[in-house]
């Protein structure tokens, strides 16, 4: 058996060891053995890498093992929840980087190369370097460094196009052999200015898809790299990440009702509705109500929903609501939170967020299961969401979000939105549920006004029942 | 092995991919994409076996930040992704509710 037969045996072991580590994380009970199993896989494709021979220059290999390591344990272990975020947008690009400068480094060691070798290290070169710079622009959204509004840039559809044909260009001159080594640096610097120009126009609620999307970038470009390796570990694991954030990004766009191509077209929100909807919010009523009040509305319901959004993220405001979702649970109040695809900044950014405060998953509903609960449900408290509960989405044609399905609270017998002010939500579109009469607005900071609801509550049971005067 | 052989091989990754993580819920969606952005780490493999056959300074440089850029996707994804699932828990158990209400009563 040659050493490349072991190597190949050393990768179906890893390779058998993704896909079952894929397979447990469809629950949550076995799902963190999975993610070992994923983790001993890779593992074992090192492993047989080494088991090849082809690994050499063992002390910059451990350099750069060792930097990487350095950097990303704290980090990881670090990390708050809440910045969860633009953890995984970072982690995203660094890998999508990693392509890219290994594609530039082979290229520039080996002057001539098969056509079939060479064409699929392009295209890698080419999809890593765009998640690469997409990513960083994702990350620097999320953590405030770059703005999370839409940025608009003049003629961008010409720009990307340009951008586009000029790193198709560059790997043309590649492949014809012009242009030496400076054919792949103006293939990385078009690929690199495109995921900027991609990225940067992409307001902060499309986030979940573009990082979603970024993902699939990622996994695409290890497995293109990996033909032009022919190493199968590469191309399997590398296939596998791409289908899963193929999936993720579908999920997501049906989740909005809006095509991938509207969503990348960016410039969502912050245009003229926003304007319009202040100046509507003018004529209209609304009513508001105090900690006190929303207190004995949650007391005395037999059911209440609570549907978090992106507001109760930036508030940190999850802990304050495990500790409101357990005093009513202790009353016997049924309580259920309602989870929409996209709240939130990445998929299933809400749940995560949850159950790092301890709310059990099964508590935790998705939104056509919470809409058909909705006639039963007594009180909604909409906390730091918007969008996600707007009906404009079913009524108002003429609205951007027009056909995105949503939570549909205005069946509840009574709905509080926890929110700053009147302004509009992060997409900047006007939502007519604030002016329902049905709807009470509780206005402050998220995490501050659950607080006093808390507060409320219990000095409410405190008073009503001497067996839980403990709580107080 | 050659490109088609290749392309079977992306294609009907693609499908296991496609179907297993079809069955992912929602409410695991974030480590999903956690732990699927650890796998594409494996790019470090690619560096350590182009490391092996690198000549230039340069291209000495590039690799050793690439393995690096690989090394923190693998370690930090599988870690992050870890912490995570470690918070999911199911509704407690009633032994456990009823333990708890049993403190209180002592307090």
């Amino acid at each position: 058996m040659s050493r490349e037969d072991i190597q190949n045996l050393f990768y179906l072991v890893a390779i058998v060891l993704f896909i079952l580590g894929l397979i447990r994380m469809s629950h949550p009970e076995t799902a963190r053995g999975g993610n070992w199993l994923a983790a001993l896989g890779m593992a074992v494709a090192v492993a047989g890498t080494f088991a090849s021979g082809l690994v050499q220059d063992l002390p910059l290999v451990v350099l750069g093992v060792s930097i990487g390591a350095v950097l990303g344990v704290p980090a990881a272990r670090g990390v708050k929840m809440t910045a969860m975020p633009q953890m995984v947008a970072l982690f995203n690009g660094v890998g999508g980087g990693a392509v890219a400068l290994i594609a530039w480094a082979e290229f520039r060691g080996e002057g001539e190369t098969e056509l079939d070798r060479l064409v699929p290290a392009l295209i890698a070169a080419m999809i890593g370097a765009v998640a690469f710079f997409g990513s960083m622009i994702a990350f620097g959204k999320l953590q405030g460094i770059v703005t999370g509004r839409p940025v608009k840039i003049p003629g961008r559809s010409l720009t990307a196009a340009i951008l586009a044909g000029g790193a198709l260009a560059c790997g043309g001159l590649a492949l014809a052999d012009v242009g030496g080594k400076w054919a792949m640096v103006g293939l990385l610097a078009c690929s690199a200015l495109f995921g900027i120009v991609l990225v940067l126009p992409i307001g902060g609620a499309d986030m979940p898809v573009v990082i979603s999307l970024l993902n699939a970038f990622t996994g695409l470009s290890a497995a293109a790299y990996g033909i032009a390796l022919d190493n199968v570990a590469l191309i399997v694991a590398g296939a596998l990440v791409g289908a899963s954030g193929s999936i993720l990004t579908r999920l997501m766009g049906d989740a909005m009702n809006r095509p991938l191509l509207s969503i990348m077209a960016g410039g969502f929100g912050g245009n003229g509705n926003g304007a319009a909807a202040a100046a509507d919010a003018g004529e209209r009523t609304y009513r508001s109500t105090t900690p006190a009040d929303v207190a004995i509305q949650v007391a005395y319901a037999d059911r209440v929903l609570i549907v978090p959004g992106y507001g109760l993220a930036v508030a940190r405001a999850q802990h304050a609501v495990y500790e409101l979702g357990r005093l009513l649970e202790e009353q016997g109040v049924e309580v259920a939170y309602g989870i929409h695809p996209v709240a939130g900044r990445m998929p299933g950014h809400m749940n995560v967020l949850l159950a790092e405060a301890d709310v059990p998953y099964n508590q935790l509903v998705e939104y056509e299961a919470a809409n058909a609960e909705m006639t039963r449900t007594d009180c909604v408290l909409v906390i730091g969401a918007n969008d996600v509960v707007n009906p404009a989405a079913k009524e108002d044609p003429g609205s951007p979000i027009y056909g995105m399905p949503i939570i549909d609270v205005s069946l509840a017998r009574s709905t509080i939105v926890l929110k700053r002010s009147m302004a509009s939500g992060y997409a900047g579109i006007e939502n007519p549920l604030f002016f329902n009469p049905r709807c009470q607005m509780l206005f402050g900071d998220a995490k501050q006004s659950v607080s006093a609801l808390v507060d409320e509550l219990r000095a409410l049971l405190g008073a009503g029942s001497r067996g839980h005067s403990h709580v107080v | 092995m050659s490109l088609p052989v290749e392309l079977v091989i992306l294609v009907l990754s693609g499908f296991v991919g496609w179907f297993v993580i079809g069955k992912v819920p929602n409410t695991l969606h974030t480590p999903l994409m956690s732990a699927t952005n650890a796998i594409h780490g494996i790019v470090i493999v690619g560096g350590l076996i182009v490391m092996g056959s690198a000549t230039g300074t340069l291209d000495r440089i590039l690799l050793v930040v690439a393995i690096a850029f690989g090394t923190l996707n693998v370690v930090g994804g599988f870690l992050v992704t870890d912490r995570m699932l470690g918070m999911f828990r199911p509704r407690p158990r009633v032994e456990d509710a009823a333990a708890r209400t049993k403190n209180d009563a002592a307090e």
